[in-house]
């Protein structure tokens, strides 16, 4: 182990090596990697993004889903009571109807019989006038009697 | 008649090893081993197979990278680059845990010696004869194929770092920032009076402090590796069936020795950058 110039030819060759590296190794070697880095953050962030965007879709999909419901079930509410609320009229309607029809027609009957009666009575009357004349053999004037009749008419 | 034959190869084998030792001594071998091949005068040697090495492992470590930067892709990457990027990414991550500047020059230095230093020390698990036999073959006498355990290597290595290092400081801190930096630290004073004093003592630690960093940057390595290998050249003089039961244990222990010490070079390198390009204001 002497010291010789291979010190100086090794210290030459090591500055050259030094020197390509630098030149031609190390920049694109680390571009790459830095490139790359980059490239796997970002794509990492973007996978974030798109879950957050993913989970707010989810809950907002949930929550259209939940007001649709509510919303139906409203309407189904409302048509049901809507539904009662009509029956209950139509039966109601029916029922003042028919009532209506009911006292109309009692009325219809108690004018007939109303009418019978006076009908009756008349010639109850007149009857009971002929059959008067008849017992008394002679004719009993009904202008004459009428009040006579008219009270044995009312008391029928 | 199969017997017989056996028996008269290790006849001859044992004949051949006897010449053999006759031939080298144990401390021929070892120092055989542990020559290297140079050519030149003086200081003007040049260790041939140090360079060779040199130049083989880290031209191809380069070419390594530089085909995978050439081609690199943000997308899947390939095998090849995977396998590069580990390791750039391992001496990017030391570089940011322990450099805080922006010095363009500190990560890819970094690298290149991580890498570099391994492939050296690599080398170590190469068996010891095979290479210095297979040359041989061709008429050449010495070739140690590790070059950190060559200190012409490492020495040369570690004064690269340490001018890298002064640059470094002279760029952040400017020739006048440094130079006052070297005179007015580690011993801090607030009268001129006592500032003047403490100029020679702060000179003279920063000079030492100064020089025993490549020192024992390049010593550390040399040191762990010329161990080891010596370890390897003692093991390969036992005989074959003794060689195995601590060859394998030393070798597997030498493949951490080997990454450890490509790593605290790697790590002291970035260590020295950072301190010389922080400013003394801080503290």
């Amino acid at each position: 182990m002497n010291i010789n110039a291979t010190l100086i030819g090794q210290m030459i060759t090591f500055a050259l090596f030094v020197w390509f590296t630098m030149k031609y190794v190390w920049p694109p070697i680390l571009a790459a990697m830095e490139a790359r880095e980059k490239e796997i953050a970002d794509g990492l962030a973007a996978a974030e993004q798109g879950a957050q965007a993913q989970e707010k879709a989810e809950a907002e999909a949930t929550a259209l889903l939940r007001e649709a419901k509510q919303q139906a079930a409203e309407i189904i509410q409302n048509a049901e009571k809507d539904a009662n609320q009509k029956v209950e009229e139509s039966v109601s309607t029916a029922k003042l109807a028919g009532e209506r029809q009911l006292e109309k027609a009692q009325a219809d009957i108690e004018r007939e019989v109303a009418s019978a009666k006076d009908g009756l009575r008349t010639q109850v009357s007149s009857l009971a006038a002929v059959g008067a004349s008849r017992i008394l053999g002679k004719e009993v004037d009904e202008k004459t009697h009428a009040k006579l009749l008219d009270d044995l008419i009312s008391q029928l | 008649m199969a017997n017989n034959s056996h028996t008269t190869d290790a006849a001859e084998a044992a004949h051949e090893a006897a010449i053999h030792d006759a031939e080298h001594s144990i401390s021929d071998i070892i120092t055989h081993h542990l020559t290297n091949l140079t050519s030149g005068e003086g200081f003007w040697h040049i260790n041939i197979d140090s360079m060779i090495m040199s130049w083989l492992l880290g031209v191809s470590f380069l070419y390594l990278f530089w085909s995978v930067a050439k081609s690199v892709t943000i997308g899947v990457p390939s095998r090849m680059q995977n396998f590069v990027e580990i390791i750039f990414s391992f001496v990017n991550q030391n570089v940011k845990e322990s450099f805080h500047g922006t010095n363009k020059i500190v990560a890819p230095m970094a690298l290149t010696i991580f890498v570099w230093v391994f492939l050296w020390n690599l080398m170590d698990l190469v068996p010891v004869d095979l290479v210095p036999s297979i040359l041989k073959l061709f008429g050449v006498e010495y070739f140690k194929i590790v070059p950190s355990t060559d200190v012409n290597s490492t020495m040369g290595l570690a004064l690269g770092v340490i001018i890298a290092v002064i640059g470094a400081a002279i760029y952040t801190k400017g020739i006048g920032g440094y130079g006052k930096s070297l005179i007015t630290h580690p011993f801090e004073a607030e009268s001129t009076a006592m500032k003047a004093v403490l100029v020679l003592p702060n000179l003279l630690l920063n000079i030492v402090e100064t020089l025993a960093k490549p020192l024992s940057l390049s010593l550390r390595l040399f040191g762990n590796l010329y161990a080891g290998e010596l370890i390897f050249i003692l093991i390969s003089l036992l005989p074959l069936y003794l060689q195995w039961v601590l060859g394998v244990p030393w070798a597997i222990f030498h493949i951490l020795v080997i990454v450890l010490q490509a790593f605290i070079f790697m790590i002291l390198t970035i260590v020295y950058l950072s301190m010389a390009t922080e400013t003394h204001d801080d503290h």
